[in-house]
């Protein structure tokens, strides 16, 4: 395991999660995704991976996952090389929580979330009444409590999105990665979620989650990740990333960083984005 | 209670129970259904046969037994198998629109059929031999080109494949019929393609049980992983499953069951498509009671169907066409009794 200088901070030293030297090209197109890309994720801490769409954060999230291979560089998990790991051992360590997760049939809450046992599990065999409490303590946990036998279809987007981490949290990985958490989310759906997050955090999982919203990642984030066309532009400490000149040389916008109530606030500048919008005559999304 | 009173509230202790504990009442039922099924036929008078008379009769008794008996089985087996195969199908594919018609192996099998009544002269062992290679050969084919495929994703191409082999199976098919022997050869083969039970014996029924009991209990024993094999590809593997590799042995697992049993049927279609969504209404979504329940509620409607297609007419009604016409109808009813939810 690589371990880091103390930090005055006193977060944890150690990267449970590290990739050095990833490049990765989905096979069929010519363009890599990712280039030459290094990474470390400290233990216990929220990592945010934040970057502009197609900076290549869902693809690296996904080899982290281990489903994608990388062509080039290698992957540590909890200082094994990730291949080392069979499937199960893997799936006790590192848990999913995608953006948009499709569930074709209509499972109850309880049914989906008991799938997060799976893992632990025999292929063949079926979950027993501690995978049950298991399950029913991530679905109280999730703040879902008393309505594990609702249909997920009968859900609001943002309980299905607590459903979701539920199934993450009865899984009990020591890495969860997040695609976008936050996407489909109202503001208090957002809340409600960040708040389980940090709580996961500070009983020492590690959070690794991918966004394009600076405004999260300064919310929630104790490390900020910059990625750029497939590459890490700077990383380090969220107090140090989340500042104008390297949000903007991230997002290619003029970017303004503003302290509100000692909580760092990003802004597009007034007017300034809209005008460069107007020139390239090409509408800015996000 | 008079006795009346007491028969007028079987119904509804039927439905209360089927609420309750669906599996335990669809095993009431499949055995009542089994057991009457032997009194229902021809002889010695239309539809209905008397325990008194079965018991005095010993050609009736040689005729339930030696008839009836593999017939009924056999059409329990059919209606398992798809029911079976159409729940596994529409769990792994993750559409609840798929049924085992699907990835050429009906087509398939239908081809084999032909090629050997047409071609070699069918006897009924070489033909469900060539059914069940030619279902297999669909099947390997349509994986294959899925494999060669270059846009989309794994199950859009698997279809796409599915129906393109599927053309190809019918075309041939198609050129068989139209070289058959009209007088001889045609019949045989478009009443196979009809799908039907006429003349299984014991012998047919043992060369089913074999595969199909293989094929059900390597499904029942999945039953919770296909909860798991539903999900998106990367919630499965972020959960310790190779959903790739666990869907493949899954699919040759229901796919052995259901070529063996199309081979002594012939093409019966709706059973695997309609089964696993009134089981889903009884039990609920999750296969560990879902896939069971289809197995049960597939064996007694097959075995009705059965019961309809050889006491109905003096001739002999192709159980297909009943299978697909209830079907068609309890479909119907289903999507307007409420609406059968399908996304994306």
């Amino acid at each position: 395991m690589r371990t880091y200088g103390t930090r005055a901070s006193g977060q944890p030293e150690a990267a449970i999660l590290s990739a050095s030297g990833l490049s990765f090209r989905y096979d069929g197109s010519g363009r890599e995704v990712l280039r030459d890309l290094s990474l470390d994720v400290p233990a216990g801490a929220i990592t945010a991976i934040l970057g502009p769409n197609g900076s290549g954060k869902t693809t690296l999230l996904r080899l982290l996952l281990g489903v994608l291979r990388p062509q080039q560089g290698t992957i540590q998990v909890a200082g094994r090389l990730q291949q080392e790991y069979s499937r199960r051992e893997l799936g006790q360590l590192v848990g999913l929580v995608p953006q948009d997760e499709h569930i074709p049939f209509d499972f109850s809450i309880l049914e989906y979330v008991l799938l997060g046992r799976a893992p632990y599990l025999h292929p063949l065999a079926t979950p027993g009444e501690a995978d049950t409490a298991v399950a029913l303590e991530a679905v109280r946990a999730a703040g879902l409590d008393g309505m594990h036998e609702r249909l997920l279809p009968n859900l609001s987007g943002g309980e299905r999105q607590l459903a979701v981490l539920a199934r993450a949290l009865a899984q009990q990985p020591r890495i969860l990665l997040m695609d976008e958490p936050t996407a489909h989310l109202d503001l208090g759906n957002q809340g409600r979620l960040l708040d389980l997050v940090r709580d996961l955090a500070t009983a020492g999982t590690t959070v690794v989650l991918t966004t394009h919203d600076a405004n999260l990642a300064s919310a929630l984030a104790d490390y900020v990740v910059l990625m750029l066309g497939g590459s890490v532009l700077e990383a380090g400490p969220a107090e140090t990333m989340i500042c104008g000149g390297k949000l903007s040389a991230t997002f290619g916008v003029p970017i303004q960083v503003c302290a509100v109530d000692g909580r760092r606030v990003v802004l597009l500048p007034n007017g300034q984005a809209n005008a460069a919008k107007g020139q390239a005559g090409v509408p800015h999304r996000g | 209670m008079t006795a009346a009173q007491r028969v007028a509230r079987l119904p509804v202790a039927g439905v209360s129970i089927l609420r309750r504990k669906p599996l335990v009442g669809l095993g009431l039922a499949l055995i009542i259904v089994l057991a009457l099924s032997g009194l229902v036929g021809r002889y010695p008078a239309p539809y209905f046969l008397s325990p008194p008379v079965l018991w005095q009769d010993e050609m009736a008794q040689k005729l339930v037994l030696s008839l009836r008996l593999p017939r009924i089985l056999t059409a329990c087996l059919l209606g398992m198998t798809l029911a079976a195969c159409g729940t596994v199908l529409q769990m792994i594919f993750r559409n609840p629109l798929v049924e085992p018609g699907l990835l050429g192996v009906s087509q398939g099998a239908a081809f084999g059929a032909a090629l050997s009544i047409i071609v070699l002269g069918g006897s009924t062992l070489l033909m469900q031999g060539m059914a069940t290679l030619f279902a297999c050969l669909g099947l390997a084919a349509s994986t294959l080109l899925a494999h060669r495929v270059r846009y989309g994703g794994w199950i859009l191409r698997l279809i796409l494949a599915g129906i393109a082999v599927s053309a190809l199976f019918s075309a041939g098919v198609g050129l068989l019929k139209y070289l058959a022997d009209p007088l001889t050869e045609l019949p045989e083969l478009v009443f196979w393609m009809l799908g039907g039970l006429w003349g299984v014996t014991w012998a047919d029924f043992f060369y089913l049980v074999l595969p199909v009991s293989l094929g059900l209990v390597v499904l029942l024993l999945m039953r919770w992983r296909l909860n798991l094999l539903s999900l998106d590809d990367d919630t499965g593997f972020s959960l310790g499953a190779s959903p790739g590799r666990e869907r493949a042995l899954v699919l040759v697992a229901a796919v052995a069951a259901t070529s063996a049993v199309v081979a002594v049927s012939g093409v019966v279609g709706w059973i695997g498509l309609l089964i696993p969504h009134v089981a889903r209404r009884l039990t609920g979504a999750d296969a560990r009671r879902a896939l069971p329940a289809a197995i049960l509620l597939g064996g007694i409607f097959a075995v009705l169907c059965d019961d309809l297609a050889r006491t109905l007419l003096a001739g002999e009604v192709p159980l297909g066409i009943l299978a697909s016409f209830f079907g068609a109808i309890l479909f119907m009813a289903m999507m307007l009794s409420k609406n059968i939810r399908v996304q994306r």
